[in-house]
């Protein structure tokens, strides 16, 4: 039914994605198709790196311990913005054509009142990509 | 974090080894259904101060008028030799540089390439350093050094005319007007955001350190700049950008009601600038909120192609042959006064080394921690010795040009032509006056307040996002509601002093901040030294 599923990850705050990962991983083992975990990172020194070459290394044993946690194939993908900030779901929708994925698994906080006014990253994408998007809550 | 440094960026660097993770003193939590990621402590303080200040500055408006009437001259009168040598310190660094064999180092490691092309490069740099103040001095200073230079008594203490004066002679008056004005905004002006550019993006991209000031005072502070030091450095650089965007904001204000009011009618009253500032602001927020790329940089380039088209435009239907001979004949008049005029001691020109020089070095060593970060941040992928070359010289080229244009028609109008509306005119109309001469002046006054308006934006815009990395510990990807709640204090600082006082309130801000900021920077240029000398070249 899918060939890729994508999974947005921020390695900061990877406690908080906890079900969104099992959540992806049982798809894909289900499907028997890979997972490609995206991070976005700027080109300035931050909490998880000190530059993009150290994030896609980073990125890369995070893609390699689920992929031995959960059985799946996994790789990685880095991506570097000038403003991670607000050009996030810009850099994802360029990722998802960049992997071919073709289902995003994605976590989310629960809509509140300033998601009227700022749109969730996992709300815009489910608004403005081609490809399914699963956003768990 | 210890083996944070385990990758290095593209190609070699020489890191610093620190166990100092980038937010790890920030408080993550939310105020109603906004998202915080904020420094702590230097979010607080630099928040809590501001705030006192504008409610003093707002409901002791009589008070705050006295004290920033008496503060601008008081610092500048007692440190003006102290901001010259600063000055000077900081243009010989930047020339040292650029012929060392330090200037082979790259931002960002050997392999590293650039993330912008070379004309959205400078158009954000251009439009970040100069903005406003070109479009506000770009014909009054010319004329005002002209005016003092020649009158009778230049070269007495109650003159402001720069160095002697030339009391009677037209022509050696426009050439030492012209070389004090470009001397205000060529070498010095750039040299000072060249430092705090170069410091930042070396300490950061090659060193690993956070995106934010402190960082630059590891060689001198060590672990200790996570500490006080590094939180009274932090919030100093907040307060400096702060002020001396305001300052720039109050300009802009100021001259789009100016011009408004010489274009359309609309009265020059506090309820005008307030209403502009607030409307400005407003276009600022949704340029902050569209981010770097979609906002900032568009927004420059927008401001580029403009102030391009009014320049070609005040050459072709201004003595066109003179300002081409003039921008050599000038840069030459510049060659030859500067040393005189950066002198720093033992000079008679009181009034126009501390009222214009000091304010003018305090105000860019206010505005150098936005500039500085703004250009480090849009600049890795550079050599050391490009980036010098390209905010020190071509922008000094460009302000050469500028001012001999927009003043050396004034000039020319005044001298030439006996037309002296624009001498005669408010300082903020100048440029409007000076216009009114060429042909299709509707058109080009119009044009004139449209750039300056831009201008505004682009500084309030770019400015925001600075304050937000420096109080958010270096973190370029905290959360946007951020950057809105600092491209709104701007707007309501610059409100508070402009109805506090005026111009001379948000100058002497931007003086009383500039003045420690200037230690600071001082400090940073051994730091630079020091950090160079151990990266690969």
């Amino acid at each position: 039914m899918y060939r890729t599923i994508m999974v947005p990850v921020d390695l900061a705050h990877v406690d908080r994605l906890r079900k969104a990962l099992a959540t992806a991983a049982d798809l894909a083992r289900h499907y028997g198709i890979p997972v490609c975990y995206v991070g976005v990172t700027a080109a300035t020194p931050g909490s998880v790196a000190h530059n993009p070459e150290e994030f896609a290394v980073r990125l890369d044993a995070f893609a390699r311990s689920e992929a031995a946690s959960y059985g799946h194939t996994a790789s990685a993908k880095a991506c570097t913005s000038h403003d991670p900030s607000v050009d996030l779901d810009k850099a994802l929708m360029q990722a998802i054509r960049d992997t071919g994925a073709d289902l995003v698994v994605m976590a989310s906080h629960v809509p509140g009142l300033p998601d009227h006014i700022f749109a969730s990253n996992a709300g815009w994408l489910a608004s403005h990509a081609a490809v399914s998007v699963l956003v768990v809550r | 974090m210890s083996d944070h440094n385990a990758v290095s960026p593209d190609g070699e660097v020489n890191p610093i080894e620190t166990d100092y993770r980038v937010g790890q003193d920030n408080i993550q939590a939310s105020i109603g259904p906004f998202g915080l990621d904020i420094h702590n402590p230097v979010f607080v303080i630099s928040g809590l101060t501001i705030i006192v200040f504008v409610v003093f500055s707002l409901a002791l408006q009589e008070q705050a008028a006295a004290l920033f009437g008496w503060l601008r001259p008081a610092l500048t009168s007692t440190f003006d030799w102290f901001f010259l040598l600063a000055g000077n310190v900081f243009v010989l660094l930047c020339l040292f540089l650029i012929v060392s064999p330090y200037g082979r180092v790259r931002l960002g490691g050997k392999e590293a390439v650039p993330d912008y092309s070379y004309s959205g490069w400078f158009a954000m740099l251009f439009a970040a350093g100069m903005g406003i103040g070109l479009m506000f001095y770009g014909v009054s200073e010319p004329l005002s050094h002209y005016a003092s230079s020649v009158a009778e008594g230049a070269g007495n203490a109650a003159s402001w005319a720069p160095l002697a004066g030339a009391t009677g002679d037209s022509e050696a008056a426009r050439r030492l007007g012209m070389a004090a004005t470009i001397f205000h905004w060529g070498l010095h002006p750039w040299a000072i955001y060249a430092v705090v550019a170069l410091a930042l993006a070396l300490f950061s991209y090659n060193k690993g350190l956070p995106l934010t000031v402190r960082s630059v005072f590891y060689p001198i502070f060590g672990e200790r700049i996570w500490g006080w030091p590094g939180h009274i450095i932090d919030t100093l650089a907040v307060f400096a950008t702060l002020f001396g965007l305001a300052t720039s904001l109050g300009l802009g204000a100021e001259q789009a009601n100016a011009g408004l009011e010489f274009l359309f009618g609309i009265p020059v009253t506090d309820v005008s600038k307030v209403l502009l500032i607030t409307g400005i602001t407003g276009v600022a927020l949704v340029s902050v909120v569209a981010g770097l790329d979609a906002g900032v940089k568009r927004l420059s380039e927008i401001n580029m192609v403009l102030a391009v088209l009014l320049l070609l435009f005040v050459i072709l239907t201004g003595p066109t042959l003179a300002i081409l001979s003039g921008f050599f004949l000038n840069l030459a008049a510049y060659v030859e006064y500067l040393p005189a005029l950066s002198n720093p001691v033992g000079r008679g020109d009181d009034n126009f080394r501390q009222g214009w020089t000091a304010f003018y070095w305090a105000w860019w060593i206010s505005w150098s921690p936005f500039v500085g970060m703004f250009i480090a941040r849009v600049s890795r992928g550079r050599t050391v010795r490009e980036l010098l070359v390209c905010v020190l010289l071509i922008p000094s080229l460009v302000s050469v040009l500028w001012m001999t244009a927009f003043g050396g028609t004034a000039i020319s109008q005044l001298v030439n032509d006996g037309y002296t509306a624009a001498a005669d005119a408010a300082l903020e109309l100048q440029l409007f006056s000076m216009l009114e001469a060429l042909p299709l002046h509707q058109i080009t006054s119009f044009l004139g307040i449209v750039l300056v308006i831009v201008f505004f934006v682009t500084s309030s815009d770019s400015g925001s996002l600075v304050i937000d990395t420096i109080t958010a510990g270096g973190k370029v990807d905290a959360p946007v509601t951020q950057r809105v709640f600092w491209a709104c204090f701007e707007g309501l600082v610059a409100i508070a002093l402009l109805l506090g006082g005026g111009l001379t309130a948000l100058q002497a801000a931007s003086v009383s901040t500039g003045f420690p900021f200037a230690i600071v920077l001082l400090l940073a240029c051994y730091a630079i030294v020091k950090g160079l000398a151990s990266e690969p070249r």
